[in-house]
């Protein structure tokens, strides 16, 4: 319940801003200013864009299906918001811990595959038509890698409980598993534990370093997920013009916006509990140096809140820095580069990492 | 922290909810705040500014069928590597079975991915994953200047 609050409230806050970051980021690596005249610097540009946005009529097309249309935005936001609820924020916040946590995040966020299909095709146009189906054929690509690398980590980590996993890359593992023992690199052989030291040296990366290539194969395939750029030939301004969502306005175009913003959220919170240890400090404790202890509180206390909820909101902020950062580099792909990208490249890279993660585990035991 | 007497998919429950309650709340507050003012221009189908000419429920590239049709197959394939992949290096079970466990799971696991992999290898060797591309036009003009004659400039 109170996870729900803050997840709505948190994803509400951090949309105002990931679009004035957007802004400013794009207007810096282009030598522009960005937004400047409302606010201090343009910070209250977003807000009164909002409260505009709230005021304006909201339209449906003569043609278009209405009992599709109307409620697609609100499939769309519901199923990226429903991943959120199995997230861990600390090591004690977390919305649900139910065991199949990842599972069912895989699960929940596919829906809004349906929600993208019911908006364009019920919008009866062109734009809008294209814009799904190029979109759907995008997402249900990438989930494919997506998925596997999901599957390879929890090779390494034997749980689909996204708590479990991050209690696995961190010093307080002992706290929740009595045998808790890591090894660098995962390999038991080398006989180094790391299990006290933390850290980097802890996380998934370093566990097994094919979770290396695993991260980079995940972040590509996200991108695609929340229809980023260099993949979002499904909103294509200069052909598509907005794709998918061309004939919404109002509140209905804002949920949508709310949704992709959300799911670029999800997405980075996913991938630092995943591969970058969650909400686990960076910094290993070097012999009397605990920095690992110093920069991370007791699991259950007040420290162990405020310091894990820090390490996750900044590990995600800064993933999605780097998803605006990428927007703004590299051009769009070409329809044909995309699916080629992820069947013929991604796809055969991610099954073979899938076998090797598995003969890597028989290394951990 | 906080203690709650839902069962954990309770929680899963509440988001769901919670976040289409969001939704409606928030698209009836703006019912009220909103004008509605359609008129016939208002509600034609954007066209960048042109005429809409027929319906757009018309045919779309058959691709899209057959990468759904792949992906339907390999999102399966997933749905079956989670259980395995959980049980697959559970320490006791291995160290009970004296290894046996592992190598067994594996083997099993590579011959099922390697058949999926195969048919992967299939739709490729056939083409499906491929997007017809428009075909690039070769000018056929060919100048009487020779090429020569420009160096002078350059």
């Amino acid at each position: 319940m109170y996870a729900f609050l803050f997840f709505l409230n948190f994803l509400l806050v951090y949309t105002v801003f990931a679009v004035y970051a957007e802004r400013k980021i794009s207007a810096f690596i282009q030598d522009r200013y960005g937004p400047m005249e409302t606010g201090y610097y343009g910070l209250l540009q977003t807000v009164a864009d909002l409260l505009k946005l709230i005021q304006k009529e909201d339209i449906v097309p003569l043609k278009a299906d209405r009992k599709l249309f109307k409620p697609a935005p609100v499939i769309i936001f519901t199923a990226v918001f429903a991943g959120f609820a199995v997230l861990p924020l600390t090591s004690g916040f977390s919305g649900s811990s139910a065991q199949i946590g990842i599972f069912y995040l895989l699960a929940i966020v596919s829906l809004d595959v349906v929600g993208i299909l019911m908006a364009g095709w019920g919008s009866n146009s062109k734009y809008a038509l294209w814009g799904a189906m190029r979109s759907v054929a995008q997402i249900i690509s990438y989930e494919i890698p997506l998925g596997l690398m999901v599957v390879c980590v929890v090779l390494i980590a034997q749980t689909l409980n996204l708590q479990e996993i991050t209690y696995q890359q961190g010093i307080w593992w002992g706290h929740q598993k009595a045998e808790a023992a890591n090894y660098l690199f995962g390999i038991k052989a080398l006989g180094i534990e790391t299990t006290h030291i933390g850290g980097v040296l802890t996380w998934n990366i370093m566990r097994s370093p094919l979770l290396l290539i695993g991260f980079v194969i995940f972040f590509i395939a996200s991108l695609a997920e929340s229809n980023r750029a260099p993949f979002d030939i499904p909103e294509a301004e200069s052909e598509l013009v907005a794709g998918f969502h061309v004939e919404y306005s109002g509140f209905r175009w804002s949920m949508i916006m709310l949704a992709e913003y959300g799911m670029m959220l999800l997405v980075a919170f996913l991938a630092s509990i995943l591969f970058l240890g969650g909400w686990n400090s960076p910094f290993p404790n070097i012999g009397g140096v605990r920095l690992a202890e110093w920069t991370s509180g007791i699991p259950g206390t007040w420290p162990g809140h405020l310091w894990g909820a820090f390490w996750m909101i900044s590990k995600a902020l800064f993933l999605v820095a780097v998803q605006m950062w990428i927007r703004w580099t590299y051009p769009r792909l070409r329809l044909d580069q995309l699916m080629s990208l992820s069947w013929k490249y991604l796809t055969p890279a991610s099954i073979l990492l899938v076998l090797l993660c598995a003969v890597w585990r028989l290394l951990m035991l | 922290m906080i203690e709650s007497n839902l069962s954990e998919f309770g929680v899963l429950l509440i988001f769901i909810l919670g976040a289409l309650l969001f939704a409606v709340v928030g698209l009836l507050a703006s019912r009220f705040i909103r004008p509605n003012r359609p008129n016939f221009e208002k509600l034609t189908t954007y066209e960048s500014g042109e005429d809409t000419v027929g319906s757009a429920w018309g045919q779309f590239n058959l691709r899209f069928y057959i990468v759904a049709l792949i992906f339907i197959l390999f999102e399966v394939e997933i749905i079956y590597l989670f259980p395995w992949a959980l049980v697959f290096g559970d320490e006791a079970l291995v160290r009970g079975t004296d290894w046996q466990w592992a190598w067994f799971a594996m083997t099993e696991m590579f011959i099922f991915i390697g058949v999926l992999a195969l048919g992967l290898a299939y739709a490729w060797r056939k083409g499906y994953l491929d997007w017809v591309r428009p075909p690039q036009k070769v000018a056929s003009f060919k100048s009487k200047i020779p090429a020569e004659a420009y160096k002078k400039y350059l």
